[in-house]
């Protein structure tokens, strides 16, 4: 069957998709996304956490056919999706590329490494957070939701936010340090304006 | 493999009707894991995800008729005062992406003993509402579990709703397992004081090959409420009362040895949860009998 969906704010057509398979096989097989990660196809790791319209869920446990026509934000558009919502536009519902913006596309020159991060990127980056990075692209997914709808979570808020994301390299202390010093910086920057 | 995907619950049930071996999906929490590990293969799987109503809900008089796909989420945000018991069982499913997906009705499609909504449901009181072509029935939840992971449905029928009593007096709800998040209940139990009726009801959860009521125990603690005065005194409950009620809810259990715990542990764990849920209602019922006085 044919898929048609939102991913990242660009709309995506996945064909010869298997009736029973997982949005996560699609992201990672069939749209080039290898972000979410897969790892028990059970719903236990969180590694795939992607938002579905929104909605933080397990990549593995959504049937292919059910995101038709809906919006998937996955850990490649974390920065963007971030950047919309500072912008105060409305996050996950932005258009693809037009053509007057493709036309004034430059490659960026050798050497210019200028990726850009989300906030819960870079705090993970600066709290070393990240080990064996398995985990990271659903830790990202979840922290980043958390502090969208909780600026000033308490340990246990995280806890709670956290809880379907295994580590197994065991560095939480790590993570939780990058989520609140995500939701530290954030404070500031408020302070600031 | 099809994938049907009906856009209005007539449609659904059209669907199921001509379909009866398709296997309904909503939030996927249960199916997906059975077909990525190809334990399950349907020849149809049919999508609920469209029909809007089933994610909603209906406050009334006596009951909340809750959408058999509603989330977790939702029902611990939005109905924790009609439906305590079922919004802290709601809490301890698997982890905050299980929870924003899975939903009561696709617990009781799976029917699994270890399913966390059973023991609430149980000692709230509910019925289910099983819709097909042919019409409506209603369900009481007690009958609606026929053995493991075996329920009352018939094959063309879909759970349209869960009819379940508003709260009119304090639950509770205890689990045991490994960890806080996704775990699967070693055991569970239930517990509802209903003040109006001056009766109690009971749930237990993966100790018996269905999840059951502890009707022994129920009988029991309403007699003995009733003869010593509690409902109106609101006396501390004698202790040999608590020990009473917790072991013949222990009683209630049938259940076995597998990966997750002794059938010896789960008869002795019962019994502790039914103890601690009796003492933490009773106490909340008594605050609120304080608090009634003082005002």
């Amino acid at each position: 069957m044919r898929v048609n969906f939102t991913v990242n704010g660009r709309p995506q057509e996945a064909d010869d998709v298997w009736e029973g398979e997982s949005l996560l096989y699609v992201l990672r097989e069939r749209l080039g996304l290898p972000g979410s990660k897969n790892a028990c196809e059970q719903g236990e790791c969180g590694s795939c956490t992607v938002r579905l319209d929104g909605v933080p869920v397990c990549a593995c446990l959504v049937a292919a056919g059910q995101v038709e026509g809906r919006a998937v934000d996955t850990v490649e558009g974390l920065a963007d999706y971030a950047g919309r919502r500072s912008a105060g536009g409305r996050a996950g519902t932005a258009r693809g590329t037009d053509i007057d913006e493709a036309r004034r596309w430059q490659a960026r020159p050798p050497g210019a490494r200028t990726a850009e991060l989300s906030p819960v990127q870079q705090a993970f980056i600066d709290a070393g957070a990240v080990q064996c990075g398995f985990c990271t692209p659903g830790l990202l997914v979840a922290a980043d939701e958390l502090l969208e709808r909780n600026a000033e979570p308490s340990d246990a808020d995280i806890r709670e936010a956290l809880s379907g994301n295994l580590c197994r390299c065991t560095g939480y202390e790590k993570i939780l340090d990058a989520v609140r010093l995500a939701a530290a910086r954030a404070d500031r920057a408020e302070e600031a304006v | 493999m099809d994938f049907l995907r009906p856009a209005s619950w007539e449609e659904a049930l059209a669907a199921k009707a001509e379909h009866p071996t398709a296997v309904p999906i909503a939030g996927g929490t249960d199916v997906m894991v059975e077909i990525n590990f190809d334990h399950r293969r349907p020849e149809y799987l049919l999508d609920l995800n469209r029909i809007g109503e089933l994610y909603e809900w209906e406050v009334g008089e006596r009951d909340v008729r809750l959408g058999a796909a509603v989330p977790y989420t939702r029902i611990m945000d939005h109905l924790r005062a009609e439906l305590p018991g079922l919004a802290l069982a709601s809490h301890t499913v698997g982890s905050p992406q299980i929870r924003n997906r899975g939903s009561v009705g696709g617990n009781l499609g799976a029917a699994s003993p270890a399913g966390d909504a059973h023991p609430a449901l149980l000692a709230a009181g509910a019925d289910v509402e099983a819709v097909s072509v042919r019409g409506t029935r209603l369900i009481p939840v007690e009958e609606f579990y026929t053995g493991v992971k075996r329920n009352a449905l018939e094959p063309d029928e879909l759970i349209r709703a869960v009819r379940i009593r508003k709260a009119d007096g304090p639950q509770a709800f205890s689990k045991v397992g490994t960890r806080n998040a996704m775990v699967i209940a070693v055991c569970a139990f239930g517990l509802a004081l209903h003040p109006g009726t001056r009766t109690v009801r009971t749930g237990i959860g993966s100790a018996a090959p269905t999840p059951v009521r502890a009707r022994a125990a129920e009988d029991f603690l309403q007699a003995a409420l009733a003869e010593g005065g509690f409902w109106d005194s609101g006396r501390i409950i004698t202790p040999s009362v608590a020990r009473q009620f917790a072991e013949l809810a222990a009683g209630a259990c049938n259940p076995i040895d597998d990966v997750r715990g002794s059938a010896e542990y789960r008869r002795h764990a019962v019994a502790v949860m039914a103890r601690r849920t009796l003492g933490w209602t009773w106490d909340a019922y008594r605050g609120n009998e304080r608090s009634a006085s003082c005002a």
